[in-house]
This record gives C-alpha cells, structure tokens and sequence, in this order.
C-alpha cells in the first residue's frame, strides 16, 4: 500500500484502496499498466484534450478500445503495435512504445483489463515524471555547455535545430543598479540589486521562432507540453514572418523556454523583473535608456503615437546602450515574478525573484505598441489580469492564450550559470497557470 | 503604474451595455430565482452557462444536458469552481442521450441555453419556445435551409409568446463593433461600395483518422463525437466558423438580403471520413451592385486573418488588423473607450429582458445571417450561381430525419462542383 502511494504523485486514498484489488486478482495495474497509460496515452486522451474523443482515464473510457481477453481485436494494443511511421500508430509521431510495455499492455488485455473499480488516472502524475525529463534536459545542457566564466561570453546567433529559423543572444555582464523609481507608487521604493551574468535574447521572440513550438511535433522534446490549437487567428492580422509573437500566457512563454532548451541543449528561461529592468537600463539610471527626453522615444520604440495601430518588425529602431531591440514598446514582456506591489520594500538584493502564488497577477514589462509613452519606461511595471482572456468563450480559459492582450510577447534569457534540474523546473512550471 | 491605469491600453473589463438594451437592475425586481438549464456541455456551452450564472443575482443553473456523463461531470466541475452556489443541479436533472434536452426542457427550467453541435438547433429550438422557455441559442442556428425556415417560424412563434430569443452571434453585443456598425450606418464612409471579409485561420477540430475508432462505437456517435468534420451536424466550415464574418456582412447591409452569390471552395486537408471543405471564397452580390467577399480557409502554415474591410463613397472602414476597428477617409475615427465582454453581454441582455418583461428577439436576424453564410456553401458546392430566394427555398434536408444513438449512418460525398446539385 505504502509503495503504491508513493508511487503516484496525487494518489488518493481511495485510489490506493481500490488497486490492491487489482493486485489481488494478479495484474499489477497501478505498477505496470497505469504508469503506460499515464505517460504515452493520457497526455493526449485525458485532461481537457480527449483526442478523437477516447478518454483513456476510466474504466469506461478505455473500455472503447479494449476487448477484454482479446488484444488483437482491442484499438488499444492494435494501434501501439503498429509501427511508428505508419498510419493509426499510437502514441502519433513516435517513439514506439518497447517491446517490454507493449507485452504488458497484452497480457493485461488477455487477463480481461483489469481496471479497479471507482479509479480515474484524471490529473494523477507520476512521482518523478516532470523532474524526470527535466534532469534528462538539465543532463544534456551541462554536457552542451562549454562557457562557465563571465569572459567567456560572447554574442552568437544560432539556428533553432532543424530548421532555417534562428535567434540572437547578447551577453550581459553581471552587475548591480538601482531597481525601480520613486515617482511611482508601484515602482517604490528604489532599491539596489545585484544580478549575475546572462545572455539575452537580442530581439523579442518572434513569430517564426513560436510557431515551430506551436505547431510541429518532433522527438526528443515530447515531455514538454505544447498549445492547443488557437480558435482565433493569433496575430490579428498583424503580420508573422519577422514580427513579434504575442498573446500568449506567462506559462506558455515558460513551456517554449523549456521546449528551446530541449531543442538546443542551453538552459533557457524568461528573465526576471529585476534582470530585464538591469538590461533594459543597459547601466543608465534615466527613464529611459537614451535618457529622459520622451522626445527622442520614436527613434527607439514603436508605440501609440508611431505604431500605427499595430505590431512592428523587430530590431527596426535603434537598440539600447547593451544592443538590445524592442525594450521599450513594440510588444511588453513576460517576466517569471508575481506583480507584487510590496515586493520591492522587502526584496531581497541578489538575484531577487517574487515566485509566483497566484494566476494573476504576473509581471509585465517594456509597454506596447498600443501604450502610451510613460508606460514605456524602464521601471514602469504592469500586472497581468483576467481579462486578457475576455475574448475565449470557453470554459476552463485556455491555459495558453491571452487572446485580449495583442501587446504581449517576451524575450528570453540565457543564465551563465546552470541551475539545478530542480531549479529548472521551477523556472518552467510555475504551478499557478490554470485560472481560478 | 496602478492596475486601473492599466486600462489605458489594454481596453477591456466592465459591462458597457450598447443603447438601446435595457440595463441590468440587479436583483431589485424579484427574489425569484431563474432557473437556467445547459444543453451542450462542451467548453463553449460551460462558458455559456458560467456566464448565465452572473447575468442575474438568482439565476441558478438546475439542469444539463449532453450526450457524455462525463462531459457532464467536467462541466460541472468547472462550474463549481467559479460560480458553485448558484449550481443546484441534482442528479436527476443530469439527461443523457439524444433526446436528453426534452427531458431538460420537462425539469421545470425557465432558461435553456443551446449550445450542442449546430444541426440539432432547429429542433431543439423549437422544443424549447413550444415549451414556453427563454433561449439562448448558439450560432449557427441551422445546417441545411429547411433547417433555417423552421427556425424563422420558431422565432415567430417566440415573439407571440414574448419569449426572449437571444443568439450567440456574438459581435453583435461588442461594444465597440457595434459603435463602428455605428458610424458606417450613420454616413462615416458615404455608401457603402464593397466589403471584404476574411476568416482565415488553423484548421478546427481535425478529423482523428477512422482507425482510430474505438469498436463498437456506432456511425451516429462517431460523427457526433467529430462533429465539426460532418456537414449535417456543423453545416461545414463556412457555415459554422466564418458565419461570424458573414453575420458582420448582414450587419453592414442593415440585414437587407444580397440578391445572389457565387463561390469557390475545396479541400486539400486529407479528409479522413469527414465531407466538409477547409477552403471558400464567396462573391455575393447586392442591389446597386454593391459586392461583398467572404473568404475563409482553415488550413495550418498560411496567411491567417480575421478581419473586415469596408470600402465606401467616402472613406473605409478596417476591424481586424489590430484590436481597435478604424476609419479613414474624409473622416476619420478609432473607437476610443473599454471594449466590452461580449459573451457576458449577451446574457446580460437577455436575463435583464426576462426580469423587465421586454423580450429581446435575435430570432430572424440569425436565421437569416446562417443563410447568408449557407448560400455560398451551396454556391461553392454545386458552382453554380445561387440566388438568396433559392438558397431560402431549398428543399434539401441535410440533417437526418430520424437519428439513433447506436444507428448507422452514411455519410454522404464531399459535394463536387458541377456534379452536386442544389435539390
């Protein structure tokens, strides 16, 4: 019993309860069967995606595709017998499940499929299943990556693997600066804080560069989840190919971190508050990076007097002092912090970051192509909020869509130094993404 | 920054009623509760309901309907978790099956909310105004044109019983769409010359290849469970998706109807077992030559849009292309002000009309826009020229007379233009 508990990450008692049944009848379901379903099938048939309509979490569910005694007359073990490139075959796209599952999936079909009474696999996680592709990740990026010393930074551009698309990193040196503004209330007070060396993404993330994670399916990064389909066109008619992505959540910004990660084997991950607003000051300690002349902010930011109503390119104004586009206006961006207006007075000051307790609000920060000039500024901060999903007519509120907030997209940062896997996997899951 | 300046720049938040709506006085009439029941249990149906739940102090949600327990039972769930006091649905009040909305209407239920795939709307449309109950009715409101005919009587029907018939085209309670309906109606660009609409996205709940059938599941449950892919449960893609831009057209032309259409359309997606298109271009024609286009496609890794261009004597009108609709011209104007929530609006407006005993009646003016959007179906099936009064007449009946859970069910071809035939 002890053993079985433990085992599932959101066991219930009654859950626990009613397997040692199916122990008893000699089928180890709960530690050879529902581990399989959990990991290769569930994903996809459970939760809120219930992919061509099987929901494989109950009993009645899979009974759908499982003729009890029978496997080859059950969809079930027919389709993950296929072979991965062919038409129908399970889990879509591969890997194959092995031989050694597939067997078991066949004789507890041949024992009659075994399901105890009463136990959905709905929402239950298996203990370890996130952290474990996520040390498989952290594994692969402390073996990628060569540079472990500040000098050894340097700007690079690379090519999202295999593909044509690619993105730029600028190395920003660790440093402290004064945090915030004392003409605003959300802002206050200033503070000091140090932050360690990173790169940064040269450029917001681009449209070219989201729609991959958005849309194609390949091995290896299969352990991150991806978006749903969008209902609505998502640029809003505002142009894709070299324009910024937007309208998505802090969690599935955080997911297309994980999932370049994966691709690249460098760790990624949005900036914090504090890193984007050092960055964004690039060492200056003016309203905005080239100072406080707002009369200057069309030759460094699009926004609601230049915008034209709409999104622009990215990198088409000039950069600020560390060679960063776009901090000022064109699209806001994520941050991973809580919008806290406390926070500040009882930051801590290295490496501060308010982790987030609460769907909303979240940190946003640089000002949109739709903001007004003040918003624009370096310290000026935002918190997200319900309503920029006003427009999804669904209920449960997409996890991954903010389909009101046309302004909103991010960047990413790249850490010199290289989190733990447990680390890694806080800065990806934020455990507050479902609406409440 | 403060979180209310926030609004500056993201518009959203608040219910701004549009002239003309009575306003909403909340619980200050009756203490009687309003009881709300669901048929169609899926997330836009949940939305519905949860949105129903905050249009009316007392509005309580008492019964639902669907075809899946467990579609139910997440539901529900859902339901519980933003708006659980007002959820007072007992066991027994939970139908399950085909005819589960007549048992739902039978529950003692004033408000019913239709939200099932559109093919059973007529019918259950009906059901619910002989029955003396206040609908709000999902878009579309037919597949087929016999389908929309019955729901024009239905709609009569409604108003002699003043009973309020509110629909889910939704634009039509936006705030600032119906400002800038406003403005063209009021002279902001001349006459209107020309009107462009594209509805261009990723394709919508795609067909699961047939193997992937589970066995023993019958045809009728299949089509249902992948009802987006079938003609006779959503009327296809024109009809189902892009009818919001067909409703903005109906809108521009005062809901006058356009004298004919022609139209292209297709498939290049794999059907697998499905027969609708994921393609159309319609080219309908209105008095004093004035034209509208619709285009829509649902196809990944192209050009996607959803917007409207407005061409008149004397300037143009864009919504789309940006979150705010604008005009140029000799004048210009951007609608300034928070947008509203549209969905919460309709209901909104339609338990204020039960609570003030002046019934709302959409009922026409949807049939007539999901004919509108079925006449270039019909166009860019058959190739032929359609004009509005046969699209109107047309006797074909798409939806299934009889229907059975566990029944058979063939599915027709994918038409083919100059071989299928408008009956």
């Amino acid at each position: 019993m002890i053993r079985v508990c433990s085992r599932w990450f959101a066991a219930f008692s009654f859950l626990c309860a009613a397997i040692s049944g199916a122990r008893a009848a000699g089928v180890d379901f709960e530690g050879q069967i529902a581990p399989i379903l959990i990991t290769s099938c569930v994903p996809c048939h459970g939760g809120s995606k219930v992919m061509g309509g099987l929901r494989l979490t109950t009993r009645v569910g899979a009974s759908k595709v499982i003729v009890p005694g029978s496997p080859e007359k059950s969809l079930l073990w027919l389709s993950i017998e296929t072979p991965a490139e062919k038409t129908g075959a399970m889990p879509p796209g591969g890997p194959q499940l092995s031989k050694q599952e597939r067997d078991l999936i066949r004789n507890w079909i041949l024992a009659g499929a075994p399901w105890p009474n009463g136990v959905s696999l709905e929402g239950v996680k298996l203990a370890g299943a996130e952290t474990a592709s996520v040390s498989r990740f952290h594994d692969r990026i402390v073996q990628n990556t060569k540079e472990t010393q500040a000098s050894e930074m340097q700007p690079y551009k690379m090519a999202i693997p295999g593909t044509t698309v690619s993105f730029e990193m600028v190395p920003i040196p660790a440093g402290d600066f004064v945090m915030g503004s004392r003409d605003h209330k959300d802002e206050s007070p200033p503070h000091k804080v140090r932050v360690d060396a990173f790169w940064m993404g040269k450029f917001e993330v681009t449209w070219d560069e989201y729609r991959l994670f958005m849309f194609s399916r390949d091995e290896g990064v299969d352990a991150v989840s991806r978006p749903t389909r969008p209902y609505v066109e998502m640029s809003f008619g505002m142009g894709i190919e070299g324009f910024p992505a937007i309208s998505m959540t802090q969690h599935a910004a955080n997911k297309y971190a994980e999932w370049l990660s994966a691709k690249t084997g460098h760790f990624y991950r949005l900036p914090t508050e504090a890193e984007w607003e050092y960055a964004c000051r690039a060492g200056t300690t003016t309203a905005y990076s080239f100072g406080d002349d707002v009369s200057k902010l069309g030759e460094y930011a699009w926004y609601s007097a230049n915008s034209g109503g709409k999104y622009q390119k990215i990198g088409t104004k000039k950069p600020n002092p560390w060679g960063l586009y776009d901090m000022h206006g064109n699209v806001m961006e994520w941050t991973l912090d809580q919008y806290s207006t406390e926070f500040y007075a009882k930051s801590p000051s290295g490496n501060p970051w308010n982790k987030s307790t609460a769907p909303y609000p979240q940190a946003v920060r640089g000002g949109s192509w739709m903001d007004p000039a003040d918003q624009l500024r370096c310290s000026a901060r935002v918190g997200s909020d319900p309503s920029w999903k006003q427009q999804d007519p669904q209920l449960p509120k997409s996890i991954w869509y903010e389909t009101d907030a046309q302004g909103l997209g991010f960047r990413l940062v790249r850490p010199l130094r290289i989190p733990t896997a447990e680390e890694m996997d806080k800065y990806w899951n934020s455990g507050v993404e479902k609406d409440p | 920054m403060s979180q209310e300046n926030r609004r500056d720049f993201i518009k959203t938040t608040g219910a701004v009623l549009a002239a003309g709506f009575p306003s909403l006085v909340r619980g200050a009439q009756t203490a009687n509760a309003v009881k709300v029941g669901l048929v169609g249990c899926g997330g836009r149906g949940t939305g519905a309901a949860s949105q129903a739940l905050k249009a009316d102090d007392y509005a309580e949600l008492t019964a639902v309907a669907d075809v899946y327990q467990d579609r139910i039972d997440q539901c529900l769930a859902q339901l519980n978790r933003v708006n659980g006091a007002k959820v007072k649905v007992e066991a027994k009040n939970q139908f399950i099956g085909l005819d589960a909305y007549q048992k739902l209407i039978e529950s003692g239920v004033d408000v019913v909310l239709l939200a099932t795939p559109p093919g059973f709307r007529p019918g259950h449309l009906r059901a619910c105004i002989e029955a003396g109950k206040h609908v709000f009715c999902e878009k579309p409101v037919a597949v087929d044109a016999p389908g929309v005919r019955h729901v024009l009587e239905t709609a009569k029907m409604a108003k002699e019983k003043n009973l309020s018939l509110v629909a889910g085209f939704c634009w039509r309670y936006s705030n600032y769409v119906a400002a800038t309906f406003e403005q063209i109606h009021s002279g902001a660009i001349g006459d209107i010359v020309a009107y462009y609409a594209t509805y261009y996205t990723s394709p919508v709940k795609p067909m699961p290849p047939e193997s992937t059938r589970p066995a023993g599941m019958s045809d009728v449950e299949w089509q249902i469970k992948n009802w987006y892919n079938f003609v006779w449960l959503c009327g296809d893609s024109l009809v189902e998706q892009a009818v919001h831009s067909a409703d903005k057209v109906a809108w521009a032309m005062n809901d006058q109807p356009p004298v004919s259409c022609v139209a292209v359309g297709g498939r290049q997606i794999p059907a697998e077992g499905g027969n609708i298109y994921d393609h159309f271009e319609v080219n309908y024609l209105y008095p004093k030559d004035v034209r509208a286009f619709l285009g829509c496609r649902q196809i990944d890794n192209c050009w996607n849009e959803n917007s409207d261009y407005i061409l008149g004597t004397k300037g143009s009108c864009t919504i789309g292309r940006g979150p705010l609709p604008r005009i140029t011209g000799e004048k210009t104007w951007t609608f300034e002000g928070q947008k509203n929530d549209m969905y919460q609006h309709e209901h909104d407006v339609l338990f204020a009309s039960i609570r003030q005993s002046k019934p709302v009646n959409d009922g026409e003016r949807m049939a007539y826009s999901t004919l509108l959007a079925m006449m270039g179906r019909m166009a860019a099936y058959t190739g032929q020229q359609i004009t509005w009064d046969q699209a109107l007449n047309s006797q074909e009946r798409i939806f299934p007379d009889k229907l059975e859970w566990s029944g058979t069910l063939a599915v027709p071809p994918m038409a083919r233009p100059g071989v299928t035939r408008l009956l």
